[in-house]
Formats: C-alpha cells, sequence, structure tokens
C-alpha cells in the first residue's frame, strides 16, 4: 500500500518539475528522488526512468493495463470537460436574442392569463402508494424526469404504471398520480425541454405563478375519469375562474399541447353540461372566461400512429430499430417479453384510444381515395437531391423519370393497415370484403399461456385460425380498423366505448350527443357559445409522418404473443412515401398535417353546425428547419412534434395572443402545407 | 485506440515543445555534461509521459473510483439505510400512518398545510445580470449552492424593496407553489415530508392535501397585494371542500403559518376591498379544525435579537468560538451586516415581535415564568437518577430572573432589583452623523446613521422590557419599524368593538381581534416542551467601531452553576428551543378557553404538548420523539394526532389537554381581562 501511495505522489509530484523551469529544482528533485530510491520497487522503477541508457525497456512495463484505463479515462474525461467549457462559452456568444426579450423591448406586458394544458407522456406521475416492490419511491417521479429507478426494477415499474384493466382506475393498493404545477412537464428528462422555453419567455414579460398555470392531470386516465378520480377538470375549472378574477377579470389563454387539445375539448364541453355529469358552468361559462384556445400540434381527428401502437405496440422508432436490431427485440430474452409488456401496460391507458383515427373513411379515406392523395412524397427528398449532388445530374434524371411514372400510380393512404405490401396497392375490386361477425373467437389458444410466462395480451385469447383469417390479405381503412381492434382486444376496446366515440355525428342535436363519450370528438360536438373566442391550430410541417402501415403475419409460435409487425423489410426501392413498412404524409413527425388542421382549415371554418356560434378559426403552420450547429441543440425553428416548443416563431405568436392581439393582428392564416386542398377533398356535410 | 493514441500523441508534442524552449536555457547552462543529448531525450521522454499523463492517471482514478462508489450506492437497495438502523436500534415502531391504517382510519377531512418562516421555497421568475441562468431555479431552500456561489447577488435579490416593502425593480422571487414547496427544506432535512407520507398511507393525494405555500418575507396583507395569495388559499380551501363531498378542512399551520392563518381567518370574512367577501360564516362552512403546530402566538424573544443585532443563539455561540470570522471583516464580507440588511426589508420577521407587552411578557421586576427550574432535562434525571442533585438544584432557586427585562446591557442590570437602576431615556439623544459611513463599503445598516451617541443612549436605558423593546426599535430602525406599523400591531385590545380594529394590521395579532363566529371549529395549539428556549438576553457595547452593528449579545456571562438559566449571554425557559411556551400555549390555556371576549362564539381550543426525548442515537435521524420547534414536524404522537383529527376525530376523542408544561400557572398569573 505504501509503496502505491509513494508511486501516486510521485506521479503528482512530476508535473511539478514539467512547471519549474529552473535547473535548480529539476536537480534537487531528481536527487531527492534517489535519496528515497532504495525505499520500494515502484519507487525505483519511476527513478529508472529518469535515469540515462540503463534499461530504456522498463518503462513500457511500468504502463500497466490499469494505468493505460485510468490514462484513457482521465484523459477523455479531461477533453469532455474543455469540450463543454468551450461550448458553454461559445453558447453564450451565440445565443440569439429570445422572442420574450424581443418582445418585452417593444413594450408587450402579461395581460392574460395563460393556461397550459400538456399531452399524452410528457406530464410526471408520481408514486403515492403502491406495492413492497417500490419501497422507497413515494412521491418519486415513476414517469418522466431521470427514469433509473425504473431500469432498476423495470417489472415492478410497469405493474405500478398499469392501470386496472376493467376498469381504467388504480389497481388496489396503488395510486399513481400526476405532479402538479409547473414542474410537471416543464422537462421530460433532464435536458430535455418541453414546456420550459415558453415558460421562460413568458416570464420575460411579466408571467409568474399567479398568472401561469400548467393543467395537469393523469394522461393514462381516460378524460372523464380524471374528473371520477382526481377532480382534474374540476380545478381546472376553479383555477381558470380564480385566475380570471384576480387578473382584473380578463379572460385566460388556454395553450393545449398535442394530446391536451383533445382534454381540453372535452373541458369545454364538461364545463357547460349540467352538474351531475359536467361542471354546471352555464352555457355563457367560456365566453366569459376564455379569450382564445391555441393548440399546439393538436391531433383532432386522431394519428395514425395509435393504431399501431394498439395493434402491435410499434411505431416508427420500434419498427426501424428492428430492422437494426432484430436480435434485442425479437428473440425472448430470458424473461425479457419487452413488447409484451408494454402492449399490456399501454393497453390499459384508456387515454391511448383518445387517439385512434376519427371521422372513419370520411376522413381518411376509403380502400381507394384518400385526401391526401396527390401529395408528393419526393418533394422534400428532391429538393434534397438539387441541394447536394448536382454533379451527378444522370442520377438526378432517373430519379425523375420514376417520379414521372410513380406520380400516376397514387398511394393508398386510406387503407391505414394492410397485411402485405401487395394488399396496399391492389385495386379495391380484388379485395376480399370481411366480416367479423362471422368469426367466433373461441379462447381456444390458451394452452400455450402457461409456458409463456406471465405476461398476458389479448391475443392469447385468440385462436391461431381467427388470426390468421384477419390478417390474410387484408385491408382496413378508419373505418373497419375500429372492427379490428375490437376483434383483436375486446376488453380494452369494451372500457373505450364508453368514453370514446370515432364516428361522425349525423344530427348533431340528437340527445345522446350529450353523453361525455362524445366530448373529445370534434366531429361529434359543436363548439360552445363565444363567438369572441378565438381557436388556433399551431403546428409543424415538413416532416416525413407516419400515415398507414404494411403489415405482415408471424409465423405460428407459441410464445410469440404479438401476431402482428410491421414489415419493415417493404419498401424503400422506388416510392419514398413507402419506407420500412409505412406510408408517409406531410406532418409534424407524429401528427399528420390532416389531423392537425382539418377542424381549423374546414370543420369549424366560418358558422357550420360544428361551429354555430362562428367562433374564428385560424392555422398558423410552421416550417421544420433542423438545427445547423449542435450546440443549438434542438433548433429554434424545429417543427416536429415535441421540439416546436422550442420554435420560435410559435413562441412569439402565443406571447403576442396572451398579451392582447388577437388572430387578425398576427397575420391570419400563414399555410405551407396542402391543408387547403385536402381539406376542399374531404366531403363532410357542414 | 489509434486515434487516441494520435490525439495523446499531438497533446504531448505542444507539451514538449514548451519543454524544448525551456531546455535551451538549460543547455546554455549546463553545457559540459557529456551526455547531454542522451539525456535530454530521455528526460523529454519521461515528461512526455509524466507531466500530462499523470495528470490524466490521477483524474481517470478518481474518476473511476468515483463511478464505482456511484455504482455501488446505486445498486444498493434503498432500504439498506434502515436495515442497519433496525439491526442497531432494534426493530423501529410502525410509522403512524401505518398504524393508523391498520385500525381502519381513512382520509376523511382535506388537510391544509400552512408552512412557517423561512422554511419556504423561493424561485427566481426575473432577475439582474448576475442571477442569469437562474430562471425558476430555488435561491432559497434546496442547497443554498447560489449563496456560495454568488453571496452578494443573492443577498441583493433575496432582499425587499426597503420602502414598500415590495419586490425592488426589476427582481421578481416567487414562493414554489406546490407541496414540494416546503416538504423539505434542504436535501435531507424534511419539513413536512414526513407527515405528508404518514397522511398518504391513509389515503391522502394531492387532492386532499394542499400546500398554502406563500412570500414569508412580505407582510402578510401584501402576499395578497402582490401574489393573491390568500385569494388562492380561500378558493382552493373552497374547491377542496366541494370536491370532497362538503367536508370542511383541516388546516394545519406551522411556526409563523400560525399568524398568517389567523390574518387569513379575519381576511376571508372581511368586505371586499381590503377582505376576502367571504361573509361572517366563511370560517364555519369551511373549516373543521386549526391544528397549530410550534405557534408563536404571542411572538417570540428570538425575533427582537433577530431584528437589533441579527443574532439569535446559534450565531452568539458561534461567535463565541469563531470570534474571528464573524467579527471581523473577512474577504470584504460583511456577513452580519449583509445578512441584517436583507433582514431588516423582509416585513414578516416584524410579525414575531412579543406581542402584548407588559402584561403578558412582565415588567422589570415580575415574568409569568417566574421560579421556573431551569433545566427540566435534568430535573426528569433526578427523578430517575441521582437523589443527591436534587440538592445543588435547590440552590439555584432562591435568585430569581427577571425574564421581563428582554434586553438588559450588562449582567449585573439583568439581575439587579429594578429601583437600583438608573436608566436614562434615549429619545431625547441626538442621533449623530456618522463619519465612518464612507469607509464601511456599501453595506448600509441603519444603525450608520445613528451615530455614536444614539448608540450609547440605547446603552444606557439598561433594561428593556416587551413594552420599550418597541421603542427601542423604532429608535434604532426607524424606517423598517415605519413599515411594521403599517402592517402589525403588538398591542391588547382595550375595547374590541372598536372600528379601528377592522384594520387588516390588527389582524394576526390575537390579543387585537376576535375569533370568527364558527362554535364547532376546534383550534388546537400543539408544541414541543422540554427544550431551553432563548426568552431574554445580556447584551454589551462593541467596541466603537464604526464598521459593524454595535450591539453584541455578551456571550461572556454565564451563570454562576450549570444548572443556571443564563448561558452564553442568553436567559432561557421552557420551550421548542425557537418558541417559548408562554407564546405557544397562552391564548388556548386562558385568553381563548371558554367565552371570552377574544373567542365571542366559544370555539373549543385544546393544548396538546410533547415532550423532547433526543434521538437515541445518530442513526436516527432527527427522532421521532422530538420536541424541538421544526423537528417536532416528525414526531409521531404530533402525526398520530393530527391523523386522527383528519380522519374525524374532535378533540375530546384525542384525549383533551396534554400537558406536560407549568403553562396553565404561568397563564393564570397574567393579568389580562378577558
Amino acid at each position: 500500500m505504501a509503496s502505491i501511495l509513494r508511486c501516486r505522489k510521485l506521479r503528482y509530484v512530476e508535473p511539478v518539475k514539467c512547471s519549474t523551469l529552473g535547473l535548480e529544482s529539476l536537480e534537487t528533485l531528481k536527487s531527492s528522488d534517489k535519496a528515497e530510491g532504495g525505499a520500494s520497487a515502484v519507487v525505483v522503477n519511476t527513478i529508472n526512468r529518469s535515469l540515462p541508457g540503463k534499461r530504456r525497456r522498463r518503462p513500457t512495463n511500468d504502463w500497466r493495463y490499469i494505468d493505460w484505463y485510468c490514462w484513457m479515462v482521465g484523459y477523455l474525461c479531461t477533453t469532455w470537460w474543455l469540450l463543454l467549457l468551450l461550448s458553454h462559452f461559445l453558447s453564450g456568444f451565440q445565443a440569439p436574442e429570445s422572442p420574450g426579450s424581443k418582445l418585452k423591448r417593444e413594450g408587450l406586458k402579461a395581460l392574460h392569463p395563460v393556461v397550459l394544458v400538456p399531452g399524452i407522456v410528457i406530464g410526471g406521475l408520481e408514486l403515492w402508494e403502491g406495492r413492497p416492490c417500490a419501497d422507497g419511491l413515494f412521491r418519486k417521479r415513476l414517469w418522466s424526469s431521470s427514469f433509473t429507478e425504473n431500469f432498476r426494477r423495470p417489472l415492478c415499474w410497469l405493474e405500478h404504471l398499469s392501470l386496472d384493466s376493467v376498469t381504467g382506475l388504480d389497481p388496489p393498493g396503488i395510486r399513481v398520480r400526476p405532479v402538479t404545477g409547473l414542474a410537471a412537464a416543464d422537462y421530460f428528462a433532464p435536458g430535455y425541454f418541453l414546456w420550459t422555453t415558453l415558460i421562460e419567455n413568458l416570464a420575460k414579460v411579466g408571467y409568474e405563478g399567479k398568472n401561469l398555470h400548467m393543467a395537469t392531470y393523469d394522461w393514462r386516465l381516460s378524460f372523464q375519469n380524471t374528473e371520477v378520480r382526481d377532480q382534474s377538470l374540476s380545478r381546472l375549472k376553479s383555477k381558470i375562474e380564480l385566475m380570471f378574477v384576480i387578473n382584473g377579470y380578463r379572460k385566460v389563454v388556454v395553450v393545449p399541447h398535442s394530446m391536451g387539445s383533445l382534454y381540453f375539448l372535452h373541458f369545454l364541453k364538461w364545463v357547460e353540461a349540467p352538474a351531475p355529469m359536467g361542471g354546471g358552468g352555464g352555457p355563457g361559462w367560456c365566453a366569459k372566461h376564455i379569450k382564445a384556445i391555441m393548440n399546439i400540434g393538436p391531433l383532432f381527428l386522431g394519428v395514425p400512429k395509435a393504431v399501431s401502437n394498439i395493434l402491435s405496440s410499434e411505431a416508427k422508432d420500434i419498427a426501424f430499430a428492428r430492422t437494426m436490431a432484430p436480435v434485442v427485440l425479437d428473440s425472448n430474452f430470458p424473461g425479457l417479453q419487452t413488447l409484451e409488456h408494454i402492449m399490456q401496460v399501454s393497453r390499459t391507458w384508456d387515454s391511448m384510444m383518445s387517439l385512434i383515427p376519427k371521422g372513419g373513411e370520411t376522413i381518411w379515406g376509403d380502400l381507394d381515395w384518400s385526401p391526401e392523395e396527390e401529395y408528393n412524397c419526393d418533394s422534400e427528398w428532391k429538393k434534397n437531391l438539387k441541394a447536394s449532388s448536382r454533379d451527378q445530374s444522370h442520377k438526378t434524371n432517373i430519379s425523375d423519370g420514376q417520379l414521372g411514372f410513380r406520380v400516376k400510380e397514387s398511394v393508398k393512404f386510406g387503407r391505414i393497415i394492410s397485411f402485405g405490401k401487395m394488399a396496399s396497392k391492389l385495386p379495391s375490386s380484388e379485395l376480399r370484403t370481411f366480416d367479423f361477425k362471422d368469426l367466433s373467437c373461441g379462447g381456444a389458444s390458451t394452452k400455450s399461456n402457461s409456458s409463456c410466462g406471465e405476461v398476458w395480451t389479448e391475443y392469447d385469447e385468440l385462436s391461431r385460425e381467427s388470426i390468421k383469417e384477419v390478417a390474410e390479405n387484408k385491408v382496413y381503412t378508419a373505418t373497419t380498423i375500429l372492427d379490428l381492434l375490437y376483434f383483436v382486444a375486446p376488453k380494452m376496446m369494451r372500457r373505450a366505448n364508453a368514453h370514446f366515440s370515432h364516428g361522425v355525428a349525423e344530427n348533431l342535436d340528437d340527445p345522446k350527443y350529450s353523453h361525455y363519450k362524445y366530448w373529445s370528438n370534434p366531429l361529434e360536438t359543436k363548439l360552445p357559445d363565444a363567438p369572441a373566442m378565438e381557436i388556433y391550430c399551431l403546428y409543424g410541417v415538413g416532416i416525413p409522418t407516419e400515415r398507414s402501415y404494411v403489415y405482415k403475419l408471424l409465423p405460428s409460435d407459441q410464445c410469440r404473443h404479438i401476431p402482428f409487425r410491421i414489415d419493415s423489410s417493404t419498401g424503400g426501392n422506388n416510392g419514398r412515401c413507402l419506407r420500412s413498412g409505412i406510408y408517409f404524409v406531410d406532418g409534424d413527425e407524429s401528427v399528420p398535417v390532416l389531423s392537425a388542421g382539418f377542424m381549423c382549415a374546414k370543420g369549424w371554418q366560418g358558422r357550420n353546425r360544428f361551429n354555430p356560434f362562428g367562433i374564428s378559426t385560424y392555422i398558423r403552420e410552421y416550417r421544420n428547419k433542423p438545427p445547423t450547429i449542435l450546440f443549438e441543440g434542438r433548433g429554434l425553428e424545429s417543427s416536429s412534434h415535441v421540439d416546436i416548443m422550442g420554435n420560435v416563431a410559435l413562441i412569439e405568436d402565443i406571447m403576442r395572443v396572451a398579451a392582447g392581439a388577437n388572430g387578425v393582428e398576427l397575420g391570419g392564416n400563414r399555410i405551407f402545407s396542402d391543408i387547403i386542398k385536402m381539406s376542399e377533398r374531404i366531403n363532410l356535410r357542414l | 485506440m489509434s486515434i487516441l493514441r494520435r490525439r495523446k500523441a499531438s497533446e504531448t508534442e505542444k507539451a514538449s515543445k514548451e519543454d524544448t524552449h525551456k531546455e535551451t536555457k538549460y543547455k546554455g547552462v549546463e553545457d559540459e555534461k557529456k551526455d547531454k543529448i542522451s539525456k535530454r531525450k530521455v528526460e523529454e521522454k519521461k515528461k512526455k509521459w509524466s507531466c500530462i499523463d499523470s495528470c490524466c492517471w490521477l483524474i481517470g482514478c478518481i474518476c473511476s473510483i468515483g463511478w464505482f462508489l456511484l455504482f455501488l450506492y446505486n445498486a444498493m437497495p434503498a432500504s439498506f439505510p434502515q436495515y442497519v438502523t433496525e439491526a442497531i436500534n432494534g426493530p423501529l415502531p410502525d410509522p403512524p400512518g401505518v398504524k393508523l391504517q391498520k385500525e381502519g382510519l381513512t382520509v376523511k377531512h382535506p388537510v391544509v398545510f400552512v408552512p412557517g418562516i423561512v422554511t419556504g421555497g423561493l424561485e427566481l421568475w426575473e432577475g439582474h445580470q448576475c442571477a442569469d441562468g437562474l430562471f425558476r431555479k430555488r435561491l432559497w431552500g434546496g442547497t443554498f449552492g447560489e449563496v456560495y456561489k454568488r453571496p452578494l447577488c443573492w443577498v441583493e435579490h433575496m432582499s425587499l424593496d426597503n420602502e414598500t416593502g415590495l419586490d425592488p425593480s426589476g427582481i421578481r422571487v416567487r414562493p414554489v407553489p406546490g407541496l414540494v414547496a416546503a416538504d423539505y427544506f434542504a436535501p435531507g432535512y424534511f419539513v413536512w415530508a414526513v407527515l405528508i407520507a404518514n397522511l398518504a398511507r391513509i389515503g391522502y393525494e394531492e387532492k386532499t392535501m394542499y400546500m398554502a405555500a406563500y412570500d414569508w418575507r412580505l407582510s402578510f396583507q401584501n402576499t395578497e397585494v402582490r401574489d393573491h395569495t390568500l385569494s388562492r388559499i380561500k378558493s382552493n380551501i373552497e374547491l377542496m371542500v366541494a370536491t370532497n363531498g362538503g367536508r370542511k378542512v383541516v388546516v394545519i399551520p406551522h411556526s409563523m403559518g400560525v399568524l398568517y392563518f389567523l390574518h387569513f381567518m379575519k381576511w376571508v370574512e372581511a368586505p371586499a376591498p381590503m377582505g376576502g367577501g367571504g361573509g361572517s360564516d366563511w370560517c364555519a362552512k369551511h373549516i373543521k379544525a386549526v391544528m397549530n403546530i410550534g405557534g408563536p402566538f404571542l411572538g417570540v424573544p428570538k425575533a427582537v435579537s433577530g431584528l437589533f443585532s441579527a443574532e439569535a443563539k446559534d450565531i452568539a455561540v458561534a461567535r463565541a468560538i469563531a470570534p474571528v470570522f464573524l467579527d471581523k471583516d473577512v474577504f470584504g464580507l460583511q456577513a452580519l451586516q449583509h445578512f441584517m440588511q436583507m433582514t431588516r426589508t423582509w416585513d414578516s420577521t416584524m410579525s414575531m415581535i412579543p406581542k402584548g407587552g407588559d402584561t403578558i411578557w412582565g415588567n422589570m421586576d415580575w415574568s409569568p415564568e417566574e421560579g421556573y427550574a431551569c433545566n427540566p432535562q435534568r430535573q426528569r434525571n433526578n427523578e430517575t437518577q441521582v437523589a443527591g442533585q436534587s440538592g445543588t438544584e435547590g440552590l439555584s432557586y432562591p435568585k430569581r430572573v427577571n425574564y421581563g427585562r428582554i434586553i438588559s446591557f450588562g449582567k449585573e442590570v439583568a439581575e439587579e432589583h429594578s429601583s437600583k437602576i438608573e436608566r436614562m431615556d434615549f429619545w431625547d439623544a441626538v442621533k449623530g452623523n456618522n463619519l465612518g459611513n464612507t469607509t464601511c463599503r456599501d453595506v448600509w445598516t441603519e444603525y450608520h446613521d445613528m451615530g455614536w451617541g444614539g448608540i450609547k443612549a440605547v446603552g444606557d436605558y439598561k433594561a428593556y422590557t416587551a413594552g420599550s423593546i418597541l421603542d427601542l426599535l423604532h429608535f434604532v430602525a426607524p424606517k423598517m419599524m415605519k413599515r411594521g406599523d403599517a402592517h402589525f400591531s403588538y398591542g391588547i385590545a382595550e375595547n374590541l368593538d372598536d372600528p379601528k380594529y377592522n384594520h387588516y394590521k390588527y389582524w394576526s395579532n390575537p390579543l387585537e381581534t376576535k375569533l370568527p363566529n364558527a362554535p364547532d371549529m376546534e383550534i388546537y395549539s400543539m408544541y414541543g416542551v422540554g427544550i431551553p428556549t432563548e426568552r431574554a438576553y445580556i447584551y454589551k457595547l462593541t467596541p466603537a467601531a464604526e464598521c459593524y452593528i454595535p450591539f453584541q449579545i455578551d456571550t461572556s456571562a454565564e451563570g454562576e452553576n450549570e444548572g443556571s438559566r443564563l448561558k452564553g449571554g442568553v436567559f432561557s425557559v421552557d420551550g421548542d428551543e425557537t418558541v417559548p411556551v408562554l407564546s405557544a400555549g397562552f391564548m388556548c390555556a386562558k385568553a381563548w378557553r371558554g367565552k371570552s371576549r377574544f373567542n365571542p362564539s366559544g370555539i373549543r381550543t385544546f393544548i396538546r404538548e410533547y415532550d423532547h426525548a433526543p434521538p437515541v442515537n445518530l442513526l436516527e435521524g432527527r427522532g421521532t420523539q422530538s420536541g424541538a420547534h421544526v423537528d417536532i414536524m416528525g414526531n409521531f404522537a404530533l402525526i398520530e394526532d393530527i391523523i386522527r383529527v383528519a380522519a374525524g376525530a374532535t378533540g375530546e376523542e384525542l384525549g383533551g389537554d396534554r400537558v406536560y408544561s407549568d403553562i396553565f400557572k404561568w397563564s393564570d398569573s397574567i393579568n389580562l381581562q378577558l
């Protein structure tokens, strides 16, 4: 031990030698080394290195593996720190002026109180009561923030995040509750901002706790259940009323994001509905309290992603990951059935079902037709090609030729799920029609249950034959997809049916539409009587977004519980729309333009049956511009679903409205995509 | 790896270049040596390896060890510390939440927490240049990292405006909302966390618990003016009552929160422009019980010393131990002066100046605590241990302590009979201009305006009682007290029906307000006893030094024997280390008992005292039977009481009063018209 210490001490001393330049100090140090030399072997070694000519080869032996390791780690650390320091200074220099300080100079001041409504998966959840395996996690975040605890005990974590599969509420003995306050969703994980940028900018013009509120709710529950269990809707109502009063009777500006837009739609109906089911605010409540609703990346009509999520709990990211590393996800690692577990958990979340595409074939297109039909998938790519490869002009020519060829063969986006690539392209006449009623949902294959671990998904209860029947060369549109989901996940859909509806209303005055399950579907509700209110649709465009999927049926395997899978081998050859089994359209990476913009562009435009009091609507699109340099982080002009919260143009729009501007003063609509054309193609009675 | 090596090479090249540069000098001096070329080569090589590499090696080593330890720590099961504790101390008793859950108690009444002074977190919303990057970071509470990094900036941001008592321009520091505001004061130092965890066991969660966080630096009415905090509390209580099926709330204020909630109860029923306009039956409709924990109803003497010389017992002791650090102007840091400057801008500190004057706190020769045997710890030990000690204890009895003299200059003054003290009135003293002002850097305390003449006059008055202490503070800190007078009052009402008592400045003084008309409500006073608590101080004038606070607690003044009440210049009585029993218990023991003029509707009051028992060993942390002002929040008996009341029990079901101290005897000796 002593020798090691000595050795380290010497090494510690050596840099001093380097820095003391004079001869004397060098000599004295050396001599002191010599004097101590006899003490231990290590010291002898170090001195050997310092003495000339004696043993040249020894030094290499000195550096053993541990030394090498330590050296490397130290080296990496040091360079890392240096880089950090550098980037710290650089970012200090480069930071452009934030919209907050810019608008502050213009003289904008906090006027209307602001309510933020976070979306799905981004709000934090914390544990209030749990099983013994979650000891010590009381009031720690289970969802968002660092997730470290969760990697330590993944099964325990999943158990606590699941809800009861029958009621959709807490399982007995477990209480997981949303984090309250601004801290709930300002950062998702350390360094991954969500609302922070917006909050920071709002604060610059004078916003603070009394006029800025984050309406947190448990995003796993169905909307009405957040009221039943946590009284979230009542709290939001009381909070808005309070802010209205203490800020001098100024109406609030609501800023929902993602699923929050549906949640707030539900709230609008709930608050005016009479007391037992609703909030009893009376018909004038919205007109009195709300100035504007600024939906960021709204998914009024649902997202196709939700379907693939429910069907096989995979989305683009997972499908890509599967092609890269098939072993990890596919093979049944000892005890790990990742996807099955995820599926089991996410199927207990009712809120997932609010995201299923709404409006059926009228909106999303049928077997042969879709509103996006003329969308040119290659426009983005073509731009890239032109910019980057001028010299390879012959290649561009070829691809141009291919383009011209392919445009004729339009992609059938309406077929949200098709089994096999062929099925996705066949003309509709060649497709077999199919009736789910013919199928007997017998629990024939439950025998495999015992051997496959205790992971339970509803697929186990389906017989192999019926699965085959469902899958073979079938295509599903937005309407029939509901039948498919009914078939593969009856329990889940039974719960969902009590809370959500996905149709289009024939007659909005039908008394059945006063039930809460219709409140979050914009196609089955009327907007409230608040003519002075404004509704904004703010969303990103210019990023390929999932629209429909090519699935394949997996060979029969006892322990493989999810029989369907996105066929990631398809596509890529010529059609840029189809990549790894997924057809893409324009959108913000999660929500297609159609879902985000249609209601504002057409469904609520002017005075119609969905908007009987003529609330004005505005569309503000933000084109994607990826960050140019690394230091910029996630980009100031990004428009992807989550990163758009840091988009300076969007923040500026929100701040102007919060400070009193209206839609016209903002500049009205600002459109880059084909949303108007697409909407016109949709034949919806208004 | 090869890349790494190359990088390393380039790095070392730089180093060697420098070396060669130096080497040339070296050569010039030492060219006689014959083997110098080879030697130099080797030396260079050695240096290549040694200089930067050994640095890297060291850093790497430390990093790896650190990571390894971190890994071990993370891999350690979360319940490990508990195992260790149980192995050493034997099994722990069930926490009250678990125990009561087994008894079948469930959530019933919503609870509202009202945190006290300094325990609530404050965060930055807008600041000056120096506080860049601290947006929505905690300035107060948490790790206090910023205090060390930029102390002056921190002081600047924590101070309020000296005139208005509100935000200085360009700075907005706001209270942290939600339960996180005061569950932990600093990492590992719980305040409300234990209580919250135990309530959660029987089913409480965020919808039935509410932390009424407020900016504790402001005067109570100003929290409403600036942040609308009172309105928010009102709206939240109304919401909780509505969403929990009309069940009234149980309010649990702690420390200064007690006064704040007293203010709230008056505010909410007062008509709209000044009050909340809730109507005269708001409290009756919404509040089941107010369970005050360690409430300084009548103020604390500590507040006086805090305002007077920015020191309390802890600081006085620290000064005795390390006089250099606090007294001398170390590194240009005038810690106490800065601290004083900051705290004097906080209006709330003035809410805790002793109230009720000489009637309550005693005059020059009399005090309610008279004859208090000082060291209760010792006394109790005597019963179980050696009986012989009681003899020495008896010796200290005859000498009476004049607790009424809250501040006396010199030990003799503190002990002399009042007739022998010559007092000079200080009001006439001329406040001279202090020439030293400019030399004292930019720290400004009002003492600088006072001049030596004024200071001396203050010293000459010799002894101050609770009544005259106000005059003293008016004299030494006129600006601060001017703000204080607008928001707080410290007297006793002659006639409570006088319309002047409708003003909000009387609302937080229990001796100048009536309790609301809510006969079903219950008021609990829960506090710790058995810890010596500051009650009166012996001061000395510091030698004429222009840059310092001219008064200091005279830490050299010690009692004669060990069991004395006087220690380090501070006289102690029974209490919870901060609040004397008198202040915490008197209102519930006497002034509000039964139907009195302060309590016209006959709200029932209960006293629950918790005898202090220090933790057995370090592993127990801050103890489960502590009676100390903040640690009592982890006291199992107190938590059990609260949970029972929250689950529906009344004061009688708890067992009524539970008293260890002499509070009833003392209260009787106070001659207050009821």
